[in-house]
């Protein structure tokens, strides 16, 4: 295990001065997302135009360094794409997180990439994976409009 | 006593964790065990094993009278009246939800009220909550005060003419408020309302007294107390194991079986339905040799001067915001530091093999009321020493640095 790989500078700046940590005007689709197991919060809003491109995406929340620069670092990578995009980049970050240790989708750009992989330190610390992934499963429920409120545990 | 001596009766200290001693400061999550209980569990399995109270043979008297036995300590440990006030559960948790269900069952009905606090753990609060949903109950919460403590004056203004129990916790797992158990059961009582307490977290600390107490109900659980897991104990008056529906059915609790009808055996058979934790209750009787061994009283000398340590070392620590400050604290130090989530903190600890509680430990209303998501928690036993505390501090100290380093 290793601290420095966890909490790599962008994370901690992530961390300390989320990106897009507010609500959306008029956004369209939403969902609310939270960890029972800690009380970590989080709130997604999404504005997707008529050619489903996200114009705009924010989110409100609280939880620990790992979770807000997680949620920070994906509002800042989805902006502007296509919500079928979108979902490619949900699914490719959740299996790095979780298995493999890459991104293979060809949709960010190879220094979104790397900012991504930040994140990759969680998997030496399986406690925190369920932080890092909060926001990316309400991610997904706001996009298919499900009414569920993303449960971390039952991940 | 030597403290030193005493954690050497601990394995789980003989072995590194990721590569550091162990700075165990998570029990009141649960406390490690002595090598006399794992022992006592080994040697049940592998020599004496049988089932208790249902066979004739030579291993089931040997095994049910080893049981016998446990109940016969806890009853002198806490100072029951009898021996049949004594019920073991799989948890303290499942003691509270047996008074629930089989209390509510009889005396509840819409609109009566239960008193609760703020402090309650969800074990003490959602067992209630059903009650609420299937019989249209309310639940009242008496509050803290600024030191995180619930006042005797606070329960009295409470409690109403609909208060039919009330259910408080002895020592709170967060603020390490102790309650005042006996002031406020008295006040209860002259009101005719019986009172169960939550001892959680009080039975590995304090010398417990139920005829002191005077309190109906007490809820105990063993893996905090140097016990096996899945063990619990409900003390309760007899008065009230007779009037009370049992709560589960099956084998072992009955008295007569028929198809037109089944009677219910003798207490405390009554609430012990199916086969019980046997390894576990005779095994825990090893925990109860252990801390008489040392003396309840030693203990708590012991851990009072070390808590107040801990306090001090944590207060001189600019950035640490201990929650609550109880004029007589239990064994708990709750506390956040600004900018870090205590997440995070106590991962940066378990590096340095500081072993620390983050979240909300159970109480989400209390952590609501203090406006908190989520806190950290160091919590002692008999094995803490002050040195524990100073390697806390310094772990502090480098979350603090890695938290500031842009
Ligand atoms: C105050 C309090 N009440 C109840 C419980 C639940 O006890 P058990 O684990 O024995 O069910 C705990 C332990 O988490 C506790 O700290």
């Amino acid at each position: 295990m290793n601290l420095k790989e966890l909490y790599q500078e962008i994370i901690l700046d992530h961390g300390k001065n989320p990106r897009n940590l507010r609500k959306t005007e008029n956004f369209n689709k939403d969902a609310k997302g939270h960890n029972p197991l800690c009380g970590d919060k989080v709130h997604v809003y999404l504005k997707l135009n008529e050619n489903k491109k996200v114009e705009d995406i924010s989110f409100e929340g609280q939880g620990c360094a790992i979770s807000m620069a997680s949620a920070s670092i994906m509002t800042d990578l989805v902006r502007g794409k296509e919500e079928k995009e979108v979902k490619e980049i949900v699914n490719d970050f959740l299996e790095m997180i979780k298995e493999k240790n890459q991104l293979n989708n060809k949709i960010l750009h190879e220094d979104e990439k790397t900012k991504l992989m930040c994140l990759s330190g969680v998997k030496n610390y399986p406690m925190r994976v369920k932080c890092a992934t909060l926001s990316w499963h309400t991610l997904t429920s706001a996009i298919n409009n499900s009414q569920e409120e993303i449960n971390s545990e039952t991940d | 006593m030597n403290i030193q001596n005493i954690k050497k009766e601990f394995p789980i200290f003989k072995n590194k964790v990721q590569n550091n001693d162990l700075v165990y400061l998570d029990s009141a999550n649960s406390s490690q065990k002595p090598l006399v209980v794992v022992d006592r569990i080994y040697d049940f399995y592998t020599k004496e094993f049988s089932n208790v109270g249902r066979s004739v043979h030579y291993l089931a008297v040997a095994a049910t009278n080893l049981y016998e036995n446990t109940r016969i300590s806890v009853q002198k440990y806490i100072n029951a009246k009898e021996k049949e006030e004594i019920v073991f559960t799989k948890g303290a948790t499942e003691a509270i939800n047996l008074v629930a269900s089989s209390f509510g069952q009889k005396y509840l009905k819409e609109g009566d009220e239960v008193l609760i606090s703020e402090l309650e753990h969800h074990s003490n609060y959602v067992p209630w909550h059903y009650l609420r949903k299937s019989k249209g109950i309310k639940i009242e919460f008496a509050e803290i005060n600024k030191n995180g403590e619930i006042s005797l004056e606070e329960v009295e203004k409470k409690i109403t003419s609909k208060t039919k129990i009330i259910a408080l916790t002895h020592l709170s797992n967060v603020t390490g408020a102790i309650l005042p158990i006996k002031q406020i059961t008295e006040f209860a009582h002259s009101k005719g309302i019986p009172v169960l307490v939550d001892g959680c977290q009080s039975a590995p600390h304090m010398k417990l007294d139920m005829q002191e107490l005077g309190c109906d109900f007490y809820a105990i659980s063993c893996h905090k107390m140097y016990g096996p897991t899945g063990l619990g104990i409900l003390y309760a008056k007899k008065k009230w194991l007779e009037e009370l529906p049992p709560y589960q059915g099956g084998g072992g609790m009955i008295g007569e079986v028929k198809k037109s009808g089944i009677t219910y055996g003798d207490l405390p058979n009554k609430y012990e339905a199916g086969t019980m934790a046997t390894a576990q209750v005779i095994a825990f009787n090893e925990s109860i040799k252990f801390i008489n061994e040392i003396g309840i009283k030693n203990i708590e000398n012991h851990e009072e001067e070390l808590i107040r340590y801990g306090e001090e070392v944590l207060r001189k620590n600019n950035s640490v915001k201990l929650i609550g400050s109880p004029k007589k604290r239990g064994a708990v130090l709750s506390f956040t530091i600004d900018g870090i989530h205590p997440h995070d903190i106590a991962t940066i600890l378990d590096e340095d093999g500081v072993a620390i509680r983050a979240g909300h430990h159970c109480c989400q209303i209390l952590h609501d009321k203090l406006d908190l998501t989520a806190s950290a928690r160091a919590s002692i036993g008999v094995y803490n020493t002050k040195d524990d505390f100073d390697k806390l501090n310094s772990s502090i100290n480098k979350c603090k640095k890695i938290f500031n380093s842009k």
